[in-house]
């Protein structure tokens, strides 16, 4: 039999593995392009809410709704590239921070306007609700599936960047954009296709999310905080250190919240600023 | 009497060497030109020289101090400073701002906040003088975002000078200055002080010639050969390492 | 307003004007700024019932000014500076509340506990630039937020801070219902930190700090210790926004979370980029503009409100991306070239 402690990592784990699909899509943006994109969660919403609204409008079954998540917010982010971001590639951070910020703004109302500000409750399958025990512990069945999701967005990922031809164009660039430049790499191009797919999986992150930490307008800042920790914590453009930061922030979290409720959210902010007075560039981050 | 001298200076970036074992001597005085074709890290070695690139290994002395592990701006303030290849200026001041600036870091009262910066009279008219001398008296209070290019690369070398360096290091004076420009900057390289001990970076050919009084030429991070003019000239493995070039890289 | 003063300038200069002359000719007042400053009083004379709402904008200019030192003059984007304003607020009233009830003092003592902070935490922020900066600010704002949460015991933590009484302004003007003492000590604190804070913009400080801000790779090779210059600008600028914090716990007498909270931090930036960081008076303007519009809208719910600040941003940041005063400096500039 496993001490309870082993149950609170589990949590912290499954948590983790949220915040990762959340994140990478911003880390390896930031590396890449080094623009700060605080919309990022406003598209994690957008997948959420489609979630919702496909399964307690139409009676979708949860599963199928996670692609059209993906897909959704994938073409959302798109749109505002061509439109808005694409000028402000060269700009200052604050104005990127501005422009980022005033969409978010403009999200959160967008969605409390359609959808109100209650949490939204959606109906997960059968088999994904409940628990299996395993040496004692009751791990839920849905985090289970979210650590599963997890490790298959992370393989996928992985293999893209190291196999395919696409993936070295983004290496290179995030390695050297100049340089990647003068290869002869569309580097702009790369950069709009992930940005459409780290917006994506954050689409697919805000569905996910929806059974976890539950989904209302407040969802784009509120998880902001925790992905800006970790895409800072992790390093920029770095897919494994988004997951070791992702865990740390997550078991972090949970363990605090279970152990020392007293200390809040007191405990990420300071793990944050510890860490990026260690390594500023984060743990796996370069320069 | 050596100005500034490295031994064994090396950088890498993973396998990449971009610096290997440098020897360098420059005696008080000197018009040392530094070449070579592009990639060869002559830029990379004035980046060490002057500590905004840290190096594997070796030594920089400046006269007699050692600075290897000195800040950039302590370097600076011992008297060693360079140019940038590419404008590196305050867009949004003036050229007397921007000198004045320089002339007040260097005398210590940057500091000041309670003080109007008008009341700095010396600190001032030392700046004006600078700019005078580079012939940007006419154009000290435009923008400098709004200076001709020819004007901005001047502005570069006031304010390296501003800083009353021993050791000026110059990375492409005239980079990107149309010919009929360029004559300025070499009229101002040419009648810098004998004290002050100068090494360049340069492409131009008739250039190098005119002004340097030895040649150093680097191919692949490393010191390939050095010499007289006369000698480089002369020496067939330098006119094949630049495979018959001999006006820009 | 800069570009106005710099073109007046250099056409002035070409007429045989000494560097010395040209450069005092910088920081000369101008009338507009007088006509400013005379407008201030109006809310005496045709706004009287709005006092304590003028005693806000007083304070939010003031917490909008030390933020543009940091950021639109050294070029440090800061996403929790009201961390020192509610440190400001606190000490204020907690002094105010268990040890002496003297305005002027309770100033300092606010300040003094921001500056401090300020001093320490500028150790961390001198170090960093981009995303990493922006991300240390946010969590030492965050940080300090939970800690007022949690420290209930001292700051009454979600309840307020409550039972404030402050003595009388110089021992002659009490703090009265109408506001008419609070808009007048807001007003006149206001006054004489922003002639500090336009000596130091004047100053060769002011100018070190614009190259930073200019072009960061330069100082170090100008002999420029840069992070000791910004270090001394951040304790000013928490300095000053703590006194802005202190103002707001004496005139309204309570402190509440939401001094210190980010979305303090987050207002103030959007009042600062709205009027034109780098201006001087560009966060005065800014928080005029941005408090009396909350203040007519204040009956939408706060997603509303947020989506037209969203808009805004938008709308600023592609078209105005100098603020309202940068627009006008450039209308001035072109009707001026006609």
């Amino acid at each position: 039999m496993l001490p309870p402690v082993f149950g609170v990592l589990f949590d912290g784990i499954a948590y983790g593995m949220l915040l990762f699909v959340l994140s990478v899509g911003l880390s390896v943006t930031l590396g890449l392009m080094n623009f700060v994109n605080l919309a990022h969660c406003a598209f994690a919403m957008l997948g959420g809410y489609v979630t919702v609204t496909l399964v307690n409008q139409f009676h979708w079954p949860f599963l199928a709704t996670l692609p059209v998540a993906f897909v959704a917010a994938a073409a959302a982010s798109v749109v505002l590239e061509r439109i808005l971001y694409r000028r402000l590639y060269r700009a200052s951070d604050l104005d990127q921070v501005l422009l980022t910020i005033g969409i978010a703004f403009i999200s959160v109302a967008v969605a409390a306007y359609f959808f109100g500000t209650l949490q939204q409750p959606i109906q997960t399958p059968e088999f994904l609700r409940g628990a299996v025990n395993m040496l004692g512990i009751g791990l839920g069945k849905y985090r289970l599936f979210l650590v599963g999701v997890a490790l298959v967005v992370t393989v996928l990922l992985i293999a893209g960047l190291d196999y395919t031809r696409f993936g070295a164009q983004v290496r290179a660039a995030v390695d050297n954009q100049r340089m990647a430049r003068g290869l002869g790499i569309d580097v702009d191009r790369t950069f709009a296709i992930t940005f459409a797919l780290g917006s994506g999986l954050a689409g697919l992150g805000g569905s996910l999310a929806i059974d976890i930490v539950g989904l209302d307008p407040s969802f784009a800042f509120t998880y902001l905080v925790y992905v800006l920790i970790i895409v800072s914590v992790g390093g920029l453009g770095s897919i494994a250190g988004s997951f070791a930061a992702a865990c740390l922030i997550g078991i972090s979290d949970i363990a605090g919240k279970y152990y020392v409720p007293e200390l809040g959210a007191f405990l990420i902010y300071l793990v944050m600023v510890i860490v990026l007075m260690w390594r500023p560039a984060g743990l796996f981050g370069r320069r | 009497m050596t100005a500034l001298a490295t031994r064994g200076l090396s950088k890498t970036f993973g396998s990449l060497v971009v610096a290997r074992d440098i020897e360098l001597t420059l005696p008080v005085g000197a018009r040392y030109a530094l070449i070579g074709p592009n990639g060869a890290g002559k830029t990379t070695l004035i980046n060490l020289i002057t500590g905004m690139l840290a190096p594997n290994a070796g030594q920089i002395t400046l006269g007699n101090d050692d600075i290897t592990g000195l800040e950039p701006q302590e370097r600076v303030r011992r008297g060693l400073a360079r140019t940038f290849q590419i404008n590196t200026l305050f867009a949004g001041l003036n050229p007397l701002e921007a000198v004045t600036l320089v002339v007040m870091e260097r005398r210590g009262i940057a500091r000041r906040f309670w003080q109007n910066i008008a009341d700095n009279k010396e600190a001032i008219e030392e700046a004006y003088s600078i700019l005078e001398k580079l012939k940007l008296g006419d154009c000290a209070y435009q923008t400098t975002r709004e200076l001709p290019y020819g004007r901005q690369r001047l502005l570069e070398i006031a304010l390296a000078l501003a800083t009353k360096p021993k050791v000026l290091l110059l990375d492409e004076p005239a980079a990107g200055v149309p010919q009929e420009e360029s004559g300025e900057i070499f009229e101002v390289v040419g009648g810098l002080s004998n004290d002050l001990t100068l090494l360049f970076i340069e492409h131009d050919m008739h250039v190098v010639f005119r002004f340097a009084t030895h040649i150093i030429v680097l191919v692949g991070g490393a010191i390939f050969t050095q010499g007289s003019p006369a000698q480089i000239a002369a020496d067939p493995g330098v006119r094949e390492v630049y495979l018959g070039k001999r006006h820009h890289g | 307003m800069d570009n106005i003063m710099r073109q007046d300038a250099s056409s002035a200069a070409t007429a045989r004007v000494t560097p010395q002359q040209y450069l005092q000719s910088l920081s000369r007042w101008r009338i507009i700024e007088i006509v400013f400053w005379l407008a201030t009083l109006a809310p005496y004379f045709l706004f009287p019932n709005y006092l304590s709402l003028a005693s806000q904008i007083a304070i939010a200019a003031l917490f909008a000014l030390s933020l543009d030192l940091i950021l639109g003059y050294a070029g440090v984007v800061s996403l929790g500076h009201a961390a020192f304003f509610g440190l400001g607020a606190y000490s204020a009233g907690i002094f105010a509340k268990f040890v002496w009830g003297e305005p002027f003092t309770g100033l300092l003592v606010g300040a003094t506990v921001a500056a401090i902070v300020g001093y320490g935490s500028s150790f961390i922020i001198s170090r960093f630039r981009h995303l990493t900066l922006i991300m240390i600010t946010l969590g030492l704002g965050l940080l300090l937020a939970e800690a007022a949460n949690s420290a209930h015991w001292l700051t009454g933590g979600s309840d307020g801070f409550q039972g404030i009484e402050m003595w009388p302004v110089l021992g002659l003007f009490s703090f009265d219902l109408y506001g008419k003492t609070a808009y007048a000590y807001a007003l006149g604190v206001l006054f004489v930190l922003f002639l500090g804070a336009r000596r130091l913009v004047n100053s060769p400080f002011g100018l070190a700090l614009r190259g930073i801000r200019e072009n960061w790779v330069r100082m170090p090779a100008i002999g420029a210790q840069s992070r000791a210059h910004i270090r001394t600008a951040y304790t000013i600028s928490a300095f000053m926004a703590g006194v802005a914090g202190a103002v707001l716990a004496q005139t309204t007498q309570t402190v509440s979370l939401e001094s210190i909270s980010f979305q303090r931090s987050a207002d103030v930036l959007v009042m600062l980029v709205l009027g034109g960081a780098g201006r001087l008076y560009g966060g005065l303007v800014g928080s005029v503009i941005f408090m009396i519009a909350r203040d007519q809208f204040s009956g939408i719910a706060p997603q509303y409100w947020y989506f037209w600040i969203g808009v805004l941003l938008v709308m600023v940041v592609t078209f105005l991306p100098n603020g309202i005063l940068g627009g006008l400096s450039k209308i001035v500039a072109r009707w001026r070239s006609k």
